[in-house]
């Protein structure tokens, strides 16, 4: 069998895919990669269906090595140059560098781990699916491998782009553009579910709100005033407001920022 | 009922009250929209999030075609749970309520439960139907181990936790019923719209 053995696990690296899909009624949140836009690229550099599992590794750092022969795998997203290398068996690899928060590392094949509910993913908030990386440990690769191929990547820089949230009208006037005209920066609470922001108060005036379904992309408002950013592992119900909604382009990138960064969002559609 | 884009690959159904939400939320489920990835119910709305933009329009006509009134409507599972009514916060509850601790199970127990949703956990129902009077906050500060099975009560929802986590609410009893098994298929014992009664043992 040929797998990936996990010579040195970085401090938080997951198994991720397209995600869990059609469970959230019974509570299952969909989970998956926090950087859709990414995976996607380095599936298509090993040949794999966009949404086959890799590897999500936070800030990079983690050593492989093939095992049982030949293992060809793209490494994305690093603060260097991203890269496809064939590793012989028993050769190690160490992965870069991220350039935001998340490195992709793909392989030819995809991993193969026991699915549950249909996904590879491991869900941060509830715990189904392969548990975070262990030094040590070995991963599955599949046989079936494909050709290369393109996609396209929409970079993008600038403030993240949103649309006005489900709840404005239950919040005061000007709320969102309090939002659009501030400066945020992510806190180190950011994780696969939220990036959660600080900067002024943005007082919504009510506490919560009926329990309803959250999206990925969600700006929500607590009590608090900080807003918080849901991103791919994101609770199925939330109960506050929700002030705008990133949009799915422009929530890959977000999805990248480390503790510290500073965001900004700009207004579409209204 | 309306539809309306909730960002760019999401959308949000608003509707009259549960029971309009779980027909929408079966109807939604049964058309097996393309792109669909979640359909979640809830008190007053269905909100359905989708692959990527792309199939925000086709979603939204299909959502929008639906007569709620007119739509088939599967007949509620009932469950009747066996429960032991013996948690730790159950002296609590009944000292809140004014009652004996005896009157808080019978009331407890006494009730037609709803499965208005399910959240926080895999499997976590959300059961609407208890007696006002066993109305309790949750906790200021969340018990950092709660068990599997265990009964609690958050406002006016009671509710069961699936699995072994940290958690707020205030427990007054446990089942011995597995809500969550990702080797079943359905892998939850709930569903929204499904009716629940506690059967103490």
């Amino acid at each position: 069998m040929t797998a990936l053995r996990v010579v040195r696990a970085g401090p938080r690296t997951t198994v991720q895919d397209g995600g869990r899909i059609g469970f959230a009624h019974l509570g299952v949140p969909v989970a998956g990669a926090v950087d859709v836009a990414t995976l996607r690229a380095a599936n298509a550099k090993v040949g794999n269906d966009w949404d086959a599992a890799v590897l999500e590794s936070t800030l990079g750092g983690d050593v492989l090595a093939a095992e049982g022969g030949c293992v060809t795998v793209a490494v994305v997203a690093t603060a260097s140059d991203d890269d496809v290398v064939t590793l012989q068996p028993g050769q190690p690899l160490r992965i870069g560098r991220a350039a935001g928060a998340y490195v992709y590392v793909a392989v030819a094949g995809g991993l193969d781990v026991e699915p549950v509910l249909g996904s590879r993913c491991n869900d941060s908030l509830s715990g189904l699916g392969p548990p975070p990386l262990s030094t040590g440990q070995l991963l599955p690769v599949g046989s079936t491998t494909g050709t290369p191929y393109d996609v396209e990547r929409l970079g993008g820089t600038g403030p993240l782009r949103v649309l006005p949230g489900p709840h404005l009208e239950l919040l005061p006037t000007g709320l969102l553009d309090a939002l659009v005209g501030a400066e945020w920066t992510v806190t180190p609470r950011a994780d696969r579910v939220a990036l959660r922001l600080a900067g002024p108060a943005l007082d919504p005036g009510i506490g919560g709100i009926a329990s309803e379904g959250l999206v990925p992309g969600a700006v929500q408002l607590p009590p608090d005033g900080q807003p918080v950013l849901f991103l791919a592992n994101h609770p199925v119900t939330g109960g506050y407001p929700v002030v705008a909604v990133v949009t799915a382009d422009d929530l890959d990138r977000a999805a990248q920022s480390r503790p510290g960064a500073t965001l900004r969002f700009a207004p579409i559609g209204h | 009922m309306t539809v309306a884009a909730y960002g760019d690959r999401a959308l949000r159904c608003t509707v009259d009250g549960l029971a309009d939400a779980h027909a929408l939320c079966d109807a939604l489920l049964r058309a097996a929209l393309p792109g669909v990835v979640a359909v979640v119910p809830a008190w007053r709305s269905v909100v359905v999030t989708l692959a990527a933009p792309e199939h925000q329009e086709a979603a939204h006509a299909l959502a929008a075609s639906i007569d709620i009134g007119a739509t088939s409507r599967r007949t509620p599972r009932m469950h009747e749970l066996a429960i032991r009514y013996d948690g730790p916060d159950l002296h609590e509850v009944a000292m809140q309520a004014g009652v004996s601790v005896d009157e808080a199970v019978r009331r407890h127990a006494a009730g037609d439960y709803v499965v208005a949703f399910l959240g926080f956990a895999p499997g976590f129902p959300y059961l609407s139907g208890l007696d006002p009077r066993l109305a309790t906050a949750r906790h200021a500060t969340p018990r950092q181990a709660v068990g599997a099975g265990a009964v609690g009560i958050a406002d006016d929802i009671t509710g069961i936790y699936p699995a072994d986590s940290p958690g707020g609410w205030q427990i007054v009893g446990h089942v011995t019923a597995t809500l969550f098994d990702v080797r079943r298929d359905p892998p939850a014992l709930l569903a929204p719209g499904d009716r629940v009664r506690f059967v103490p043992t």
